[in-house]
């Protein structure tokens, strides 16, 4: 595990110095600051979207709900401008928590398998943005001061936005690689059965990973829009990809039952970067998107070979 | 006679072991042949190269007296080699006759279009050729385990195999099931088929095979004609040990009753059922496999529900409805299939056996590595789980080793009931005897002991009391003094025995 991590590292290195031959300004400070800032919101999701993974399931509304966590506290703050930020803070983590919970919910309850629930969830969120705003935006002139600034505003020489996402990245790091729970998780994913057996509740496990993923989509709802200065009926659309590439990049395996938070966060870097790059070298924003899909593509066979290289060492080991 | 196939002098080399040293090998045609060892012996290596997956580094191969070699799995296949392995390598949702005929279907003549008729034909020819009653339309994942080994056997016989190879065929089959299997060998043998059967069960050795060939660690002990030779002989060649050391049970003192299980019944799995144990005790579970007592066993250790009956632990009653609920109880379950059911191969050692007792090693949920690795260190060193250290992955180790990880964790939890279904099953000799003995032990100290088995001399010479199983129900009762392998199976097969 910890060499997929190390070259991946590498692999990030190499992308930056080939960008920075290229466009000498890419290596500024003011850049990478900038780098850091718009991969925030994807290392949180992404994180989320690992715990599902990890379990064995995947979660495709997170884009869905960024936007309808997002629509409504920017609604709320325009409406109700005299609400405090910190307020709107745990109001947006309320909002995420019932968003991940309806999905919890329909998974470990009713037994749908992750992939149909948030399909369907992905879509019903996403009209329900339609329905809240009347299929208006939000726009930076109806937020408060208060609202645009939170991204913004600096602590410990960081943005807010940046201190959240390593706060988040902490945090989890801590819960799933030593707390009991984050070991029952990887147990699941690993073997649902053999955990079953040993004792572990299933259900629990896959409610809590969708409830952590969506109270997470909920504050990066409020994040993507105050950053953004907008709320729209678009916003964030096709963006759970991302996330999903993240994790893949990253090193969690679709099947579930392996990933690091190290992982997931280079991975987002590698994405982030990627973005950025691309922007920086002047590459038409037709490319953009192909190119952006070839480096995934790429970055995700190298992950799997040397997945299958550490496979086969594995069975050769094995005396029958 | 001449052989139809032999080796002579194989060996093969991994990165830091031996597999092979200069191994000899010689099957003739119309005869079954055992080939037995250890795990570890080389048997799965020295297979692995004649059906052509590895290359020799060393040595040669001869068919029909011509020397030949095996560039890859299709070459060896077309020289008439065909493996069946353990683990079932059939699509499920595909047919009988789609599988067959997966890789080499038949085309209309002239066309690349599939001739189904044509292949549908051929396989309702050769299953009624082994007198098996198997629609060729059924989909696999409808069969039975026994019925699809059968059917790997036809699709053996389609690609006109004249060495087939059998990996532990009997080890997931019943006892009618095996009679069936036999009835095949036996007609393969007939027309001329050479057999390699490999297996651990001295019961298909001296009923099926007539020569056998012993490997242990990687080298060639000896071979001969099995009605000739006796059981002590064949074991000391495989181990270096005699049979005496292989069911150690010792006479405990049997203590009070812990568990009693009365008029436990769940529609459709089992009804009835009522048993006693007590601590110090092996309480044998015979029967055939589906007899329904893997189904009483994980209802009463909450996996599944019952429909009716009562469960007493300790002169409590209790309701158990979930396995957490259960190990608070001081149950353990150790499940009949170890890498389905009782381990995550993804994870290693230590986290494996620190598994159930998770939460008793962690402070307010954190966990604790260095407990972790005293207990993974304690248990595994206990149950002797060769490894080069408790970091290892899981999906590396030998399946006895594997089995030791589960008999380690299951351990850790501190049981008065352990439940062990099928513990030896697919484990070498040698691995076998050591899991007797620790069984034995844990007897001695005083835990209660269910054992599901379908080895007939593993439950005669383990248990204390045996208890027979069939289609559900309970058939049989039997204490140790008067049990035998002519009851149990009478039992077993619906008799029942009062």
């Amino acid at each position: 595990m910890r060499r997929r991590e190390f070259s991946l590292f590498i692999l990030i290195l190499l992308l930056l110095i080939a960008v920075s031959l290229r466009a000498p300004n890419f290596f500024q400070l003011g850049n990478l600051y900038d780098i850091a800032n718009d991969t925030s919101i994807l290392i949180m999701v992404a994180i989320g979207q690992m715990m599902v993974i990890i379990t064995g399931g995947i979660d495709l509304s997170v884009a869905s709900g960024i936007a309808l966590s997002g629509m409504s506290v920017a609604m709320l703050n325009q409406y109700y401008p005299n609400i405090p930020i910190f307020v709107i803070i745990l109001i947006s983590l309320s909002i995420g928590f019932l968003l991940g919970s309806f999905n919890g919910i329909l998974v470990s309850m009713a037994g749908i398998p992750p992939i149909i629930t948030t399909l369907g969830t992905m879509s019903i969120y996403r009209g329900f943005v339609f329905v809240l705003s009347s299929g208006e935006w939000v726009s930076a002139h109806e937020m408060t001061e208060e609202f645009r600034e939170l991204p913004r505003g600096s602590l410990f020489g960081m943005t807010n936005l940046i201190l959240a996402a390593v706060l988040l990245v902490l945090i989890f790091a801590v819960f799933l690689h030593l707390s009991r729970t984050g070991r029952e998780i990887y147990g699941v994913g690993g073997n649902k059965v053999a955990a079953q057996f040993v004792g572990i509740n299933l259900k629990k496990i896959h409610y809590l990973v969708f409830v952590l993923s969506g109270i997470i989509v909920g504050l990066s709802g409020l994040f993507w829009v105050s950053r953004y200065a907008s709320a729209q009926n678009e916003t964030a659309f096709g963006f759970e990809l991302q996330t999903i590439a993240a994790c893949v990049i990253g090193g969690v395996s679709i099947m579930g039952g392996t990933g690091t938070i190290l992982g997931v966060v280079l991975g987002a870097m590698f994405l982030g970067i990627v973005n950025n790059a691309l922007t920086v070298i002047n590459l038409s924003p037709f490319y953009q998107m192909a190119i952006q899909g070839f480096v995934i593509l790429v970055a995700i066979v190298a992950n799997t070979l040397v997945d299958r290289r550490n496979q086969l060492a594995m069975l050769r080991k094995r005396k029958l | 006679m001449q052989s139809v196939l032999e080796c002579h002098r194989i060996s093969k080399h991994f990165p830091g072991v031996k597999a092979l040293d200069e191994v000899d090998f010689k099957v003739r045609a119309g005869e079954v042949h055992a080939l037995i060892g250890e795990n570890g012996a080389g048997k799965s290596t020295l297979v692995k190269i004649i059906t052509g997956i590895y290359p020799p580094d060393a040595g040669t191969i001869l068919k029909n007296g011509e020397t030949v070699e095996f560039r890859n799995p299709i070459a060896s296949q077309m020289a008439g080699i065909t493996a069946i392995h353990q683990e079932a390598t059939m699509f499920p949702e595909l047919s009988v006759t789609e599988n067959i005929y997966m890789g080499h279907h038949l085309t209309r003549s002239g066309s690349r279009l599939l001739d189904w008729k044509r292949m549908k034909l051929k396989t309702r020819s050769l299953l009624e050729k082994l007198e098996l009653e198997i629609n060729p339309d059924t989909k696999v994942k409808d069969l039975s385990i026994a019925k699809r080994h059968m059917v790997e056997i036809v699709k053996a016989l389609s690609l006109d195999a004249r060495i087939v190879i059998m990996d532990e065929p009997t080890s997931a089959l019943s006892l009618r099931e095996v009679e069936d299997l036999y009835k095949i060998i036996r007609q393969l043998r007939t027309e001329g088929q050479a057999i390699v059967f490999i297996s651990h069960k001295f019961e298909d050795i001296y009923e099926i095979a007539d020569y056998f060939t012993v490997l242990r660690d990687g080298r060639y002990i000896g071979e001969g004609k099995v009605a000739a030779t006796k059981v002590d002989t064949i074991v000391q060649m495989m181990v270096g040990r005699s049979l005496k050391q292989m069911f150690p049970k010792t006479q405990a003192q049997l203590g009070d009753t812990v568990l009693k299980v009365e008029g436990l019944s769940k529609t459709g799995f089992f009804k009835d059922v009522s048993f006693d144990l007590h601590r110090g005790e092996i309480l044998g579970f015979f029967g055939l496999v589906g007899a329904g007592r893997s189904e009483v066993m994980q209802a009463i250790f909450g996996i599944d529900e019952v429909t009716s009956g009562e469960i007493t632990i300790k002169g409590r009653d209790v309701h158990i409805s979930s396995p957490s609920q259960a190990m608070d109880h001081g149950i353990a379950y150790v499940p009949e299939d170890r890498q389905l059911q009782g381990t995550i191969l993804a994870m290693n050692i230590r986290e494996n056996t620190t598994l159930p007792v998770v939460d008793r090693l962690s402070h307010y949920s954190f966990l604790d590595f260095n407990k972790e690795r005293e207990i993974t260190r304690q248990y595994g060193q206990r149950m002797e789980i060769k490894t080069s250290g408790w970091d290892q992955a899981v999906g590396s180790l030998s399946g006895g080793n594997q089995q030791k990880v589960v008999l380690a964790k299951w351990l850790a939890t501190r049981p008065e009931i352990l439940i062990m279904d099928e513990p030896t099953k697919g484990i070498d000799v040698a691995t076998k005897a050591r899991v007797h003995e620790f069984i034995s032990q844990l007897a001695a100290e005083g835990l209660a002991i269910i054992l599901i088995s379908s080895e007939l001399p593993e439950i005669l010479g383990m248990a204390d009391r045996i208890v027979v199983m069939h289609e559900g129900k309970i058939t049989a009762c039997l204490d140790r003094k008067e049990a035998d392998s002519e009851k149990l199976v009478k039992a077993a097969m619906g008799n029942l025995l009062s």
